[in-house]
């Protein structure tokens, strides 16, 4: 069942950048299309954020902890690979002092 | 095959790969905690290529969802590369044939898309084809370690290193909702619709892939309609 899956996965995704790249290579004009795809980034990673990221670790204090180091480094321009070391650096401190 | 064209894609796929590695990694930690085994995480992995679509794929699966609900989250969440791509194929040579460019779509992730368009000059296949290899392969190998390595871990550190990809996430979001308050507003918007889903009890049937469809599409279409962006450029980003 998982293959099953990872084939709808590999398969839709594979479709989504192929066929624009071959089938029809005109620019999307309808300016609220575009927005909303434009958008579509932010609210989705957003929405698998937020809650979701309070029941990753042991407690949602420290999750909270994780959380607001990533967006004060991220705040400051830090790059993907800090944000995400400095939110797990914050989880791991604060679930050492909650202990 | 130009040999100077593909090792040049190949340099530039050089700091790619090595930002996917680190973010696999904490990917392939996930997936073992989601119960899947270290090869399907790595097939997952070989044959995705995105990182918020293999999440959200995560989810569905651990949640037991339909494969209807699998493939709507895929088309939502991915539905950006559409977008990628359109632009990509604008700026490809004339010289790439159709299946060279069914080779080029399977591997145009955000981070590549930005380097291809960033070069500047008309894009051949051997270039493209040098600067995903290495990507692939960080990202599948990523994975692997990452699964791999997270049996071996205590648990304070693999509980620590499970928001490593939240973190991505908000790496992405938060400079752009500091810039942007159109972008705030979508972003702030997605989180209330996803905590009302999450905490009122009557919606607390609805799946997490089915969460993160309704929370996605209902945000963006109310930003888009409040605040369309303007005709040029959004697209590049």
């Amino acid at each position: 069942m998982i293959y099953l899956y990872i084939i709808v996965m590999a398969v839709v995704t594979y479709l989504i950048r192929a066929v624009p790249l071959t089938v029809f290579q005109k620019k999307i004009e309808n300016r609220y299309i575009r927005s909303f795809l434009y958008y579509v980034p932010y609210t989705c990673l957003t929405a698998m954020t937020i809650p979701g990221i309070f029941y990753a670790t042991q407690s949602p204090i420290s999750a909270a902890a994780g959380a607001l180091t990533a967006v004060g480094l991220a705040f400051r321009g830090k790059g993907l690979v800090m944000v995400a070391a400095g939110a797990c650096a914050a989880v791991f401190i604060v679930e050492r002092i909650l202990v | 095959m130009n040999m100077q064209e593909f090792r040049c894609g190949l340099k530039d796929g050089i700091p790619i790969a090595a930002g996917y590695l680190s973010v696999s990694f904490s990917f392939g930690i996930m997936v073992l905690g989601g119960g899947l085994s270290i090869f399907q995480g790595a097939l997952m992995s070989l044959t995705n290529m995105t990182s918020a679509g293999q999440f959200a794929g995560l989810q569905v699966i651990i949640a037991g969802g339909t494969l209807l609900e699998m493939a709507l989250t895929q088309f939502i969440i991915n539905l950006r590369y559409a977008l990628m791509s359109l632009s990509l194929s604008q700026k490809l040579s004339e010289a790439v044939t159709v299946r060279e460019r069914l080779v080029i779509a399977f591997a145009n992730t955000d981070e590549i898309f930005a380097v291809a368009v960033g070069r500047g000059k008309s894009l051949t296949f051997s270039y493209m084809a040098g600067l995903q290899i290495l990507p692939i392969l960080g990202w599948t190998s990523g994975t692997v370690l990452g699964a791999a390595a997270s049996g071996l871990m205590p648990p304070a550190l693999s509980s620590a290193l499970n928001v490593a990809l939240y973190g991505m996430f908000i790496a992405v979001v938060a400079p752009n909702a500091r810039k942007s308050r159109a972008v705030l507003f979508a972003a702030a918007l997605a989180a209330a619709f996803s905590c009302l889903i999450y905490y009122v009890p009557a919606l607390s049937g609805i799946s997490s892939g089915t969460a993160i469809i309704l929370s996605t599409v209902a945000a963006s279409a109310a930003a888009a309609f409040l605040f369309p962006v303007q005709a040029e450029g959004d697209t590049e980003a």
